[in-house]
């Protein structure tokens, strides 16, 4: 009787032990949840009320940003151009540049050289971003400048490059992944139609990886639109709108870093504005990282 | 007519020749930039290198400037990170493998931890700034800085630790639950050893992106110039990311080549972890085989 008590009572023990431990580690992934909670009402709230202090239209519309200045303006579109900037420009180094890197470490490198050059790309990816800012300040400024002389010290040219390359690994290595699960059927069909290598690449292979390419490019300019430092340093403090590389120019991000290293006073309409760039910011990459994942889910190709 | 089609594959196969030489020399592109990166932090940097930059604390003169604070605050950093990301981390990843329904709310999770992995750091930097410094009172602190770095590189260690357990075969599980153990059990002796090498190195790289992180930390207020070594968690912190922008933002040609040098120091840092983890996984896979 005492056992059979001894043996319920730890048995019992093991089984709370059990459902405690559970619950535990329920709570730890659901944290996760939290976290994303905490962002969007920590950004929401403090955007709210902004707009009591600022209209939407001026903000959404406005082509003048000058929150330090008397009278303030609010106006959006300079940051965003800026950052749209430096997306396309980065995206005009890297994409191409990555897709080619791509199909040659897919198609055509030799197992021994892919295993020597993947590594290599792989490692600009881990490079801190502080590194490519302080590359772009002493390095690419200067020779761009040397080359055109009339180019700001500060210019999206320059920011546009680091994070072309910056961003360029995530290209040749989410694209080549795409390019690798292409089957191995597929393309010896097209050989067998007396197509070179090229042809098949070119009309096979690539087409049937498109969605994998497509994320990987997706992915690479919301990295982009969120990449904090290279820009902060390169490309200036210039919130203007402008097409133009080789001008001073000022990206939501780096707006962002300039407030948060000033003495803004908490709670002030200016302190304010960077929780409404950082709404922007999130929501755009948000977005962009969502239809990257639906373009992945919606068209991969599923073979065999 | 056989002189003809080789005329016709000629133009093909000139097409096919350019496409790989264009294609290898893309690649090559990438390569040579990181080179040529490389080439110039060295250059640079290496002569600026000596224990003294290693042991002094910053100074407005360059001559006299060094890295030690922004050292020991990095390392202090990583510490604290590691101590509230990993045992999270890991844990949530158990969760979602090991327990987790097959129900909408997983579901929720895994794809919110997906997009979490996407935000930009400085989105957590103004998380951390509200939340940790002035929400929880933690004010400048290490603490504040660390809390925001594991919520940042939380979603990377719980995606590599949940691919570590996936890895571990079905057969070790079953094999443990029929000699009586329970669930927690089998996961304790068995499936998280077994996954052990591949969640370390995981963690190792996770938290080698918070080492070489600078945005999140301007944003939660970590100092530029800072002429002691922190003591507790609560003290006020610089880190080697920091130091080498504040460096990089001053004109003078001296600050420049400084922050190379605190570049190489910070790469040498990430070089040291990442062969950690290579190494750790090179030593555990030979002696783990299915």
């Amino acid at each position: 009787m005492l056992g059979w008590l001894c043996a319920r009572m730890v048995n019992g023990y093991s089984k709370l032990k059990e459902r405690l431990i559970e619950h535990i580690l329920f709570l730890y992934a659901a944290l996760s949840i939290f976290v994303t909670i905490g962002i969007v009402f920590i950004l929401l709230s403090e955007t709210l009320s902004f707009f009591r202090d600022v209209s939407v239209f001026e903000f959404l519309f406005g082509t003048r940003w000058s929150p330090m200045f008397t009278p303030p303006r609010f106006g959006v579109l300079p940051l965003v151009n800026g950052t749209l900037l430096v997306a396309i420009g980065s995206s005009i180094i890297a994409l191409p540049l990555g897709i080619s890197s791509a199909v040659y470490l897919s198609e055509y490198a030799h197992e021994r050289v892919r295993s020597l050059l993947k590594p290599l790309l792989e490692i600009l990816a881990g490079v801190p971003t502080i590194v490519y800012g302080y590359f772009a300040v002493t390095f690419v400024t200067p020779l761009i400048r040397r080359v055109l002389p009339e180019t700001d010290i500060f210019n999206a040219a320059s920011a546009c490059i680091v994070v072309g390359i910056m961003i360029l690994p995530m290209v040749s290595s989410l694209s080549e992944d795409a390019l690798r699960s292409v089957p191995r059927s597929l393309r010896e069909g097209a050989y067998a139609l007396g197509s070179t290598k090229y042809e098949v690449t070119t009309k096979v292979v690539v087409p049937s990886a498109l969605s994998g390419i497509l994320a990987s490019f997706i992915l690479a300019v919301s990295r982009a639109i969120g990449e904090t430092m290279a820009v902060t340093l390169a490309a200036g403090a210039t919130p203007v709108m402008t097409l133009n590389f080789f001008e001073s120019i000022q990206t939501m991000t780096a707006y962002i870093v300039q407030v948060s290293l000033g003495d803004t006073p908490a709670g002030s309409v200016a302190y304010k504005t960077i929780f409404v760039i950082g709404m922007v910011l999130f929501t755009m990459t948000l977005v962009m990282n969502i239809f990257s994942q639906w373009i992945r889910s919606r068209y991969q190709e599923v073979y065999d | 007519m056989r002189v003809e089609s080789w005329k016709l594959q000629d133009g093909r196969w000139l097409k096919d020749r350019l496409f790989t030489i264009v294609c290898f020399i893309s690649t090559m592109v990438g390569v040579l930039l990181l080179f040529l990166l490389l080439w110039d932090v060295f250059t640079r940097g290496l002569p600026w290198l000596s224990w003294d930059f290693l042991t002094s604390f910053p100074s407005r003169f360059p001559e006299r400037a060094g890295i030690k604070s922004a050292l020991f605050g990095s390392i202090w950093l990583i510490l604290l990170t590691a101590a509230f990301a990993v045992p999270i981390g890991v844990g949530a990843a158990i969760y979602l493998e090991e327990y987790a329904p097959k129900n909408r709310l997983t579901k929720i999770i895994e794809i919110n931890i997906s997009n979490l992995a996407g935000v930009p750091s400085i989105v957590y930097g103004i998380l951390g700034l509200t939340l940790f410094v002035r929400t929880l009172l933690l004010g400048r602190s290490l603490l504040a800085g660390a809390l925001t770095m594991a919520l940042l590189i939380l979603p990377i260690i719980i995606i590599s630790s949940q691919e570590a357990l996936r890895a571990v075969p079905k057969s070790i599980r079953e094999a443990s639950y029929a000699l009586g153990a329970t669930r927690w059990q089998t996961i304790r002796h068995q499936v998280l050893p077994a996954a052990r090498p591949w969640i370390l190195t995981g963690n190792i790289l996770a938290l080698s992106r918070a080492l070489g992180e600078t945005a999140p930390l301007i944003m939660v207020g970590a100092l530029s110039f800072v002429a002691f070594v922190p003591r507790t968690p609560l003290d006020p912190f610089t880190a080697l990311p920091i130091q080498i922008f504040s460096w990089v933002g001053r004109p003078q040609e001296e600050f420049a080549s400084l922050a190379a040098a605190g570049i190489i120091v910070l790469m040498a840092f990430l070089l040291t972890m990442n062969a950690t983890a290579i190494i750790l996984r090179n030593r555990y896979q030979r002696r783990l085989e299915w």
